[in-house]
């Protein structure tokens, strides 16, 4: 008997080391180990058995019926294993295929150089006032102390619109338009800037006829002229961050401001860098509100003054990035576009840094 | 406005260097545009004496010349007719370089001859157009001294912008007064020398129109010899860019710019009548002017007419036929006062940029009129002889005397700091201001002639319905303001602008609020959702060619009076026009499917309302072919799909926005649909392009939208509820409804949500297709969300009977 068990063992063990697959094996299980299985058949067995024989095969059969469930277990892990292998090896890709691509829409560079201005005006205080491309001769020159003949019109060639009354509208030669919005809606003290489209008949190489400026102005009763020094370095040297950058600040005239000044910063004018090199760029126009454009609005210039500033929106953005053409910006070219686009997913936030 | 440094001097005694000079020019307001110096180019050239010129052996039309250099005599060929024995030329050595052609000089061999430089014309050193020769210059031009240095092109030449308030910085006096001021040196006193005058002029003066010229002086000067103006006019002339013509117009030129004064000589032998009157032009008179061309004048100019009519537009040009030239014995001085106004609009009216008119424009200096004109009455006696006439006049000169003050609490109130009172009233003087009374508070002071722009008398052009007590107070305010701060420019301005410490503006809130409005953060947002969605960023121009308006939808254009181009003529109706062009345009370049957007301006009038923001995008063509998913044309609801994520992102209830098949003309009518929010408000629109429109512009299938963000509503601010969030399991069901062909699948939708609202959840669209007789089969998916127990199938049942009953009732669709 003994070595009936032993030959069964290695009968089995031969068989379940031959199985090829799960299927095979598990018939073989059932062969072996199932209700009518041949091991199961001499366990049945015993129990017709004498004591005598029971005794001397009992421990013997369970013993062999321990090693081969675990045999079989063994087996079929084994067998499970290798299966799961060739599935992967039949399923495997070419992981270097091309993916779908999602080619990312941009956001232009004109709207992400208004961000940035507007980030760093809304630190200081100011909000953003919004104005009308068409307005009336009014709100472009006439509030702004620029009569019909001065000599300042005639340097800006403003686009009139046909048959639209007398005197005709136009189309806003700087967004000036928008510190008369404030000051006649606005109970002072306030702070706006203004980003937006502006017109000026002119067509070449450094000229548009529509481009971008941003307006700024600050009325109270203590805007001095040192505020406006100090707000318009504060603003250049985080706009082009450069924490030392130079600026200068040179007396001129415009119609609307008095004091009025330029605005000159440091800059290497054969590379280009800003705020390098021994050479001065204008970059900007203000001045402290004249007493005309107050009283124009109905505003007391005894008692409120301030400084209003204008800056052109496209050469900011070109200084920044180094760019040497204006007219790309308006032509849309995919190419130009996509090179010098901004992701929607990083706006200009100050706390990430310009 | 050009000036050399030599001429500077003539009014300015300074030590300062042209750089010194240059910088405190552009500090104070008077930016320089270029100091230059046309020496540098010039420096090899020398005086030169010819001291032979034979024919050359082999060619006919050149000369060997011996010339003297100054370190030797050499030998030269040169083509100039006028080259020959005994004149005094320029040489240029081998080595130098040819300022109008750049070229480097060698010694060369010309037809078999050996030259060792070249002698130079006026237009090869790039100082003139003259080419008929070689320069000739006077016979006691030192040979072998430097040519630039002879001519006086050493003297450093400024160029600066005169801003449109400093008429009196439009001559150099002006410019000397104001660096004097501002430290630079001391401003030399000016005095005419005096006039003998001789008899009565044979010229007198009527004025017709005072409002046009206030006052007019006038000189003759008899027995004059008008030939050419001396070297030292010449050279002034010529190094600002002016050619010297004849001594008489050299020195209305001279004057012009030296004092800003605007002067005119009539010959009067080619006067018609002892009588010239300043009077507005006739409606069919012209004048021949100087400049060779005629204008038809108006009676809006004003003129200076003798008997025989207009003999100049006023303080702008003179007449070519009463001018002076090179027989004019007996002339006649003119020194007025014109309107600036007048002149400008006259100017701007003719084209006409004299500086005449630049100086009249901006206002001259009243007060200057007599010297002026025994000032130029004298240097017309010294260069060209004659004796004066007394002086003739007619008006009187207006009253333009004015005071300022200036209160020095409010000079530190703009500047954010104070001024010492010793220094505003020292740079005030040294302008010209003389103090009339002071204390220690404020100092008031006598107005200079010279300067227009101070103390004008406070002109509004305040907003219409402006509260008139309010108007009333800002008006006495402005009177006060207006001069302190004139004079405080001055002051701050001399001082130097960087004096004045910056002050960072005081922040209100340690924390700054919110920068944007709510419309505002809509646009910001829409722009990186649209971004984001793939779509480019465009900025396009706000106007286009009417062609391109019409076709979309301009029915009434708005065009401009004045374009600059004939296709930039006429505003867009939408921004989607400008886009789909700029579409085309990348086609053209070979791009393949561009998406584009853009946030801007879409103009349907011209008045607040009729302007509009909108944001708008298009979709080109097919998508780019990839081996996993097939290439695919664009469709509606590619433009449907892009709108609806950008009013999700702003907030919008999606469930009440509805879409109906009325898009605005430029759509394909079958293809496209306008979403509302309830019954009224058009929040935009989308769909597939009319196929004539893409026809016309060149595009391959395009789909676009727009989305009107002006009438984006401002989202209610709600506090969330919180969330439902059942244990129960959800049930799904799926219907087949069979319908009409033209039956809304947004109308069966909205049906089935409606069946059962506290069960239905989500009900999705899975599956449309057209059925053979013509009906369709709409695919629904509902999910049944169970809130407080398990459905049973009778109530599953039950549901799924009312959602079919209520899609029959909507749309008369069965199930299938």
């Amino acid at each position: 008997m003994p070595d009936e068990t032993e030959a069964l063992r290695a009968a089995v063990l031969a068989d379940l080391e031959a199985t090829p697959d799960l299927r095979a094996w598990d018939a073989l299980r059932v062969a072996v180990l199932g209700k009518s299985g041949t091991l199961t058949a001499r366990l049945k067995a015993l129990g017709t058995a004498t004591p005598e024989a029971r005794r001397a095969h009992g421990a013997a059969l369970n013993a062999l019926k321990t090693d081969l469930v675990a045999a079989f277990e063994t087996r079929r892990a084994a067998l499970e294993s290798a299966a799961l292998a060739a599935r992967l090896a039949a399923d495997r890709v070419d992981v270097t295929l091309p993916a779908p691509a999602a080619p990312p829409g941009l956001i232009h560079p004109i709207s992400r150089t208004i961000e940035e201005i507007i980030a760093i005006f809304g630190a200081m205080g100011f909000g953003v006032g919004d104005g009308f491309d068409i307005e009336s001769d009014w709100f472009n020159f006439g509030a702004l102390n620029i009569p019909p003949h001065h000599p300042a019109r005639a340097d800006q060639d403003t686009f009139y619109l046909a048959d639209s009354g007398t005197p005709p509208r136009l189309l806003r030669t700087q967004t000036s338009d928008v510190q008369v919005h404030t000051m006649l809606t606005t109970p002072p003290p306030f702070r706006v800037i203004a980003p937006g489209r502006t017109y000026r008949a002119d067509h070449d190489a450094t000229h548009s006829p529509m481009f971008h400026q941003c307006e700024g102005i600050a009325i109270g009763e203590s805007i001095t002229l040192a505020n406006l020094k100090g707000c318009l370095i504060d603003f250049l040297r985080a706009f082009f961050e450069e924490p030392a950058l130079k600026v200068r600040f040179r007396a001129s005239y415009f119609p609307f401001t008095e004091p009025s000044m330029e605005v000159d910063i440091g800059w290497d004018r054969h590379s280009g860098e800003i705020g390098r090199g021994v050479d001065w760029l204008e970059i900007l126009g203000s001045g402290m509100v004249h007493p005309r454009v107050l009283a124009n609005c109905g505003l007391d210039p005894r008692q409120w003054q301030g400084f209003a500033f204008g800056m052109g929106i496209e050469r900011l953005t070109m200084l920044k990035h180094g760019m040497t053409d204006l007219r790309p910006f308006y032509e849309s070219d995919l190419r130009w576009l996509r090179h010098y686009g901004f992701s929607a997913l990083a706006p200009a936030l100050l706390h990430e840094g310009l | 406005m050009k000036f050399t440094l030599g001429w500077l001097q003539r009014h300015l005694e300074t030590a300062a260097s042209a750089d010194d000079i240059s910088e405190v020019l552009s500090r104070i307001g008077l930016e320089v545009e270029a100091l230059t110096s046309r020496a540098a180019p010039l420096a090899a050239f020398r005086v030169a004496h010819v001291i032979a010129a034979a024919p050359h052996p082999n060619a006919d039309r050149l000369r060997v010349c011996q010339v003297d250099t100054g370190e030797g005599v050499i030998e030269v060929v040169c083509g100039a007719p006028n080259a020959r024995a005994g004149i005094k030329a320029v040489f240029a050595p081998p080595g130098s370089v040819i300022p109008a052609t750049g070229a480097t000089l060698r010694v060369g061999e010309i037809r078999g001859v050996r030259s060792n430089g070249m002698l130079l014309s006026l237009r090869e050193m790039n100082l003139g157009e003259d080419h008929d020769g070689i320069v000739e210059l006077p016979a006691d031009a030192p040979t072998g001294m430097a040519y630039a240095e002879f001519s006086g092109l050493d003297d450093p030449l400024f160029e600066i912008a005169v801003t449109p308030n400093r008429g009196d910085c439009l001559g150099v006096r002006g410019i000397a007064r104001d660096l004097a001021a501002a430290g630079l040196g001391r401003l030399l006193p000016w005095q005419p020398p005096a006039v003998a005058a001789t008899g009565d002029s044979p010229v007198t003066w009527r004025l017709d129109w005072p409002e046009a010229c206030p006052h007019v002086l006038g000189r003759a000067v008899r027995g004059v010899r008008n030939g050419p103006g001396p070297a030292w006019l010449a050279r002034l002339l010529t190094a600002v860019g002016l050619r010297p013509i004849s001594a008489l117009v050299d020195i209305t030129n001279f004057f012009t710019l030296d004092l800003g004064r605007p002067l005119h000589v009539f010959d009067i032998s080619r006067l018609r009548g002892p009588v010239l009157t300043l009077r507005r032009g006739a409606g069919n008179e012209t004048l021949a002017a100087l400049d060779g061309r005629t204008y038809a004048l108006d009676t809006e100019d004003c003129v200076i007419a003798d008997a025989g009519g207009a003999v100049s537009l006023a303080g702008i040009i003179g007449g070519a036929a009463t001018g002076c030239v090179a027989e004019t014995t007996d002339v006649f001085l003119e020194c007025a006062a014109f309107d600036p106004v007048r002149i400008g609009l006259s100017g701007r009216r003719h084209h006409i940029s004299s500086d005449a008119r630049q100086r009249f424009e901006r206002g001259i200096d009243l007060g200057l009129m007599p010297a002026a004109l025994d000032a130029a009455t004298a240097m017309v006696i010294a260069l060209c002889g004659g004796t004066a006439s007394a002086a003739t006049a007619a008006g009187t000169r207006p009253d333009r005397a004015r005071t300022a003050r200036l209160t020095h609490a409010r000079l530190a109130r703009l500047a954010g700091e104070p001024v010492p009172a010793e220094a505003s009233l020292a740079l005030l003087r040294g302008l010209g201001f003389e103090p009339v009374a002071q204390d220690a508070a404020s100092a008031s002071f006598r107005v200079p002639s010279w300067r227009n722009d101070i103390a004008a008398g406070t002109v509004l052009d305040p907003a219409p319905g402006l509260d008139p007590a309010r108007l009333a107070e800002a008006r006495a305010g402005a009177e006060v303001m207006e001069p302190e701060a004139d004079l405080a420019e001055e002051v701050l301005r001399l001082r130097g602008l960087d004096r004045i410490a910056p002050v960072s503006l005081p922040v209100g809130d340690a924390v700054p609020r919110a920068t944007l409005s709510p419309a505002q953060i809509r646009t910001q947002r829409a722009r990186r959702v649209l971004a984001e969605r793939g779509l480019l960023e465009c900025v396009t121009f706000s106007f286009t060619d009417a062609r391109t308006a019409a076709l979309f939808g301009a029915a009434a254009p708005i065009t401009l009076a004045n374009p600059i181009a004939a296709d930039l003529d006429t505003m867009r109706p939408t921004a989607l026009a400008t886009l789909a062009l700029a579409a085309s345009r990348n086609l053209a370049r070979g791009q393949v499917a561009p998406a584009l957007f853009e946030i801007g301006p879409a103009f349907q009038g011209v008045t607040v309302a009729g302007q509009r923001r909108e944001a708008a995008g298009l979709r080109c063509g097919t998508s780019p072919r990839h081996w996993r998913d097939p290439a695919r044309v664009v469709d509606a609801f590619d433009a449907k799909a892009d709108l609806f994520a950008l009013l999700a992102a702003l907030g919008l209830p999606m469930e009440s926005l509805s879409v109906t098949p009325d898009a605005p003309s430029w759509y394909h009518p079958g293809q496209s649909g306008t979403v509302r929010q309830g019954p009224k408000l058009v929040l935009g629109h989308f769909g597939s392009l009319h196929p004539a429109l893409t026809a016309a512009l060149d595009l391959p299938a395009t789909v676009g939208f727009v989305l009107h963000l002006h009438a984006v509503p401002e989202p209610k601010r709600r506090r969330r509820a919180a969330p439902e969030l059942p244990n129960l399991q959800p049930v799904r069901r799926d219907f087949a409804f069979v319908c009409a062909a033209d039956t809304a699948a947004e109308t069966l939708l909205r049906a089935v949500r409606g069946a059962e609202r506290g069960l239905i959840g989500q009900v999705t669209l899975f599956d449309r297709f057209e059925l053979p007789d013509g009906k369709i089969s709409l695919g629904v998916e509902v999910v049944l969300q169970p809130r407080d127990h398990t459905l049973t199938d009778a109530e599953i049942e039950s549901v799924a009977a009312k959602i079919v009953a209520a899609a029959g009732k909507a749309t008369g669709a069965g199930l299938r």
